[in-house]
């Protein structure tokens, strides 16, 4: 199982997670981000991706 | 060539975002052999962008700015401190300044940019760029009340200090040949809309001008301008562009007058086998025509990185490289007051440019499109907005 927590103090909404794995990382309507806290393991490559690309490092994966 | 994966190793020159990205991906790509990387600076891989930004406003602490390693790159042997100063592609080797000979049987080139300097006459002290995490604790240390700032170039760097600055209280200049700050990337129209903005805010604009002198003792006091007008100065920020750190490759009978060319693996030279990533890496992109350019933005590095790192894998396996077109999507981004800036694209290819939703004063989401159609699009406070315009970029 992957891990995600993003830290909302420094998530500025730029999205960028969003386009590396939809399926966990979105905007709501207010712009704000919701991501789900677990996913399976064969999600893990896509989801360091997300937290690869976010330019505010707010993601981390375990 | 060396196919035993057991004795390989790889020399990476440049310990910045791009180089810990092609360490990542040639483990990624089950590349085994040892890795080294070379960088000229004490620290570990960090993030740049907030050193114009919220670094610089709140203190610039560079762990906090490193960026989380993965695992897979724990076995790399970290020479930190002293820059590559030359190459050897037949001979497999590369020079450091403290003399240390490295020998490789794959490179990678990640030694990325620094900044450009003016050759003006004046005092040094006083005079500087932002770039490292050194520099911003050293342009740090001028932004209070009761100091000038004089930015030179109204680029994003020189704009979101300009901001900073402003936040902590310094009389700000920007001094620029260009007719409105970030022209290039955004266009006049939108250019002038930011302008407002940190006019708003206090920033004096000195646009058309360029600096003809640096006054001052053993500092710098104050700036001369081409019209004569003199500008209190504390400090000067060299915010005017970047040069690639070439030097080190000179010899190998490379194309050096602009970065690096690579091919759409970002192979550079397949027979050694070298690859080049980020800044310097001059890239093909299939989304634009494939026409090999540079690109500073913030995430080429990562998307660069990737590929090399695969790519120089393969090579290093006696195998082939993916052929794939690349086809990744430039994005920068900037804060600057409050303000959000989001791009996502090539704006600066467009010949054509429409405020398709609100004003340049106000927030909007501007189009920017040449004979190819649609090239890019530009959000101001309107970031969260942009995915269906980036869905449509990548269908071109």
């Amino acid at each position: 199982m992957v891990t995600i927590t993003v830290d909302m103090d420094k998530c500025q909404s730029y999205g960028q997670c969003c386009f590396e794995a939809a399926d966990v990382f979105a905007l709501n309507d207010d712009g704000q981000l919701e991501y789900v806290a677990e996913a399976d393991e064969s999600r893990r490559a896509d989801i360091e991706g997300a937290a690869d690309v976010c330019p505010m490092q707010a993601i981390t994966v375990e | 060539m060396n196919t035993n994966s057991v004795a390989a190793s790889v020399v990476v020159v440049g310990a910045g975002l791009g180089g810990l990205r092609a360490a990542e991906a040639l483990r990624g790509a089950g590349f085994e052999g040892a890795i080294t990387v070379v960088g000229d600076e004490s620290a570990m891989p960090y993030n740049r962008p907030p050193l114009s930004k919220e670094a610089l406003s709140a203190g610039v602490h560079v762990a906090e700015l490193e960026f989380r390693r993965k695992a897979s790159v724990d076995d790399v042997d970290w020479r930190l401190g002293s820059p590559a100063l030359a190459s050897d592609f037949a001979a497999r080797t590369v020079t450091l300044a403290d003399g240390t000979q490295l020998s490789f049987d794959g490179l990678v080139i990640a030694s990325g940019i620094r900044p450009r300097r003016l050759p003006i006459a004046g005092p040094e002290a006083g005079r500087h760029v932002l770039r490292t995490a050194h520099d911003a604790v050293n342009v740090r240390s001028y932004l209070a009340p009761g100091r000038s700032a004089v930015i030179m170039g109204a680029g994003f760097i020189g704009c979101e200090v300009a901001a900073t600055a402003r936040g902590l209280g310094a009389e700000v200049h920007i001094v620029a040949i260009d007719e409105q700050p970030m022209v290039r990337p955004l266009g006049a129209e939108l250019g002038m809309g930011m302008r407002s903005r940190h006019e708003h805010h206090g920033v004096n604009f000195h646009l058309g001008r360029t600096v003809q002198e640096f006054l001052g003792g053993d500092h710098v006091t104050s700036v001369l301008l081409d019209d004569g007008t003199e500008l209190p100065a504390s400090v000067v920020i060299e915010a005017v562009g970047s040069v690639c750190n070439v030097e080190w490759l000179e010899g190998n009978g490379l194309d050096l007058s602009d970065g690096v060319l690579v091919d759409q693996g970002m192979v550079v030279a397949a027979e050694v086998p070298v690859v080049a990533v980020g800044d310097i890496a001059r890239h093909p992109n299939a989304l634009f025509g494939n026409i090999p350019r540079r690109i500073e933005h913030w995430n080429i590095p990562t998307e660069t990185g990737r590929r090399a790192g695969a790519s120089l894998a393969s090579l290093l396996r006696g195998e082939q490289p993916d052929q794939a077109p690349f086809a990744a999507m430039p994005s920068f981004w900037s804060d600057q007051y409050h303000h959000k800036i989001q791009s996502f694209g090539m704006p600066g290819i467009a010949t054509s440019i429409q405020i398709v939703d609100g004003s340049a004063n106000d927030a909007c989401i501007v189009e920017y499109s040449n004979d190819t159609g649609l090239v890019g699009v530009v959000g101001v406070d309107r970031t969260s907005e942009l995915a269906p315009y980036r869905k449509q970029l990548l269908d071109r």
